[in-house]
């Protein structure tokens, strides 16, 4: 097993972890990170790729590395603000969870007729 | 078995249950704390993969401020937590999801077995053409030089994403301090290290951007530094953000993009394109758009922590 098998498997399981949790998670936040994780999956699988360019005396393709990272400090700045965007929606509608598809805002009632 | 093919397997070992909980933790703070911990390790996981560049960016941003970020934003929705827990999707649903997932994963795992041998790559071009712009490291060359544009074009989004948290703020604080004010024991341990650490943390951070020409570093690793003493010494309650409204504020805020513009722009009058740096000068205008940069990405990347405006100006 070399760092490139562990690091391109775990990428992979990254990024079924995140979509799983993207998928099921009834809190936007969680969403928010499930997303951040499946994106350090994909950093990683472009880690593994730029890994495997390495030539010319350098750890790694440059150009791919360099890519990755301005994909994380962007990914930062998307959590930014769907995080604020998400605390801001909380302030306005007092709900713990999304409205469903049917802009209903049926799970808001459900939750706080509990 | 070598000591690095063991170090490997237990890195993997003690990462992936960390993935695991940060989807699976009931709390969300849980699941964040596990999040921070799980990027932290992923940084030496980028290391292993001979990128220290991209480890140290991960440390800095995708585990440190993130977390900040998440934390603070998990605290203020605590007391819905278990209402929101409760409106989980059927099992119908998460069996779906869970196979759909499993299988995403599976065909990633198997494409990462078919990648073209020997692997495509620019390393050779770039090593070619490092001579030319006068730095050492091959990353900060790509970021700063050869894919130039890629990095102006991050700091305008960073920008568009601070006016949208900007713009999220109620009418009646419009152009008002962002977050709350923060409070602390002024003998506490908080505000001791808010005064210890930030000294240290600038020089580490301007050192990060000095040392990124030849060695592991950049601009934005170091400016996330910054950017963390600043967070620090507002937790501490003695500092406090600024009102957007506030000129100073906003100049700085654009001093890196104009600066990397105007160095663009000079490159299309005076070299061959827009971006071209004439190689004489190459370095030179690296090192001026790179503390720009580090000014702007350092404000902007704490006040998107800070989260929208809450508080009129004079307060």
């Amino acid at each position: 097993m070399n760092p490139l098998t562990v690091a391109g498997l775990w990428g992979a399981a990254a990024v079924g972890l995140g979509l799983y949790g993207m998928i099921v998670s009834p809190q936007p936040l969680r969403r928010i990170l499930a997303f951040d994780l499946l994106g350090s999956g994909v950093f990683l699988l472009l880690g593994v790729v730029a890994r495997r360019g390495a030539a010319a005396g350098f750890g790694g393709d440059p150009v791919g590395q360099a890519l990755i990272i301005t994909g994380v400090v962007v990914a930062f700045a998307a959590t930014a603000l769907t995080s604020a965007l998400w605390l801001r929606l909380f302030q306005e509608t007092g709900s713990a969870t999304l409205p469903d598809a049917e802009g209903t805002g049926a799970d808001a009632g459900a939750v706080d007729s509990r | 078995m070598t000591t690095w093919e063991s170090f490997d397997i237990v890195l993997a070992v003690l990462v992936l249950p960390l993935a695991f909980w940060t989807i699976a933790a009931r709390e969300t703070f849980v699941a964040v704390v596990s999040y921070v911990a799980y990027g932290l390790l992923l940084a030496l996981v980028w290391v292993r993969l001979g990128a220290p560049d991209v480890a140290l960016a991960v440390a800095a941003i995708g585990s440190g401020l993130s977390g900040v970020l998440l934390l603070g934003t998990a605290a203020r929705l605590r007391d819905v937590e278990e209402q929101a827990a409760a409106a989980r999707p059927s099992l119908l649903l998460r069996v779906i999801a869970a196979v759909l997932s499993v299988t995403v994963a599976a065909g990633l795992a198997v494409a990462l077995q078919f990648l073209p041998d020997p692997a495509p790559t620019l390393a050779p071009v770039a090593a070619r053409n490092l001579a030319a712009t006068g730095v050492g490291n091959p990353v900060t060359a790509v970021l700063m030089a050869f894919r130039a544009m890629d990095t102006l074009l991050e700091k305008v989004v960073l920008m568009l994403a601070l006016v949208g948290v900007w713009s999220l703020a109620p009418d009646r604080v419009w152009g008002g301090r962002q977050g709350p004010r923060h409070q602390a024991d002024p003998q506490g341990m908080l505000v001791f290290l808010a005064r210890l650490l930030p000294p240290v943390g600038v020089v580490v951070g301007v050192y990060l951007l000095w040392v990124s020409a030849d060695e592991p570093g950049g601009a934005f690793q170091g400016s996330t530094i910054l950017a963390a003493m600043w967070l620090l010494a507002m937790l501490a309650g003695l500092t406090d953000t600024p009102p957007v409204s506030s000129r100073r504020l906003r100049l700085a805020l654009i001093a890196g993009p104009a600066v990397f513009l105007l160095v663009g722009l000079g490159g299309l009058w005076l070299g061959d394109s827009f971006l071209s740096y004439p190689a004489a000068w190459a370095k030179t205008l690296i090192v001026v758009i790179e503390i720009g940069m580090l000014l702007t990405v350092g404000l902007t990347l704490a006040l998107l922590v800070a989260g929208p405006p809450e508080r009129s100006a004079r307060q």
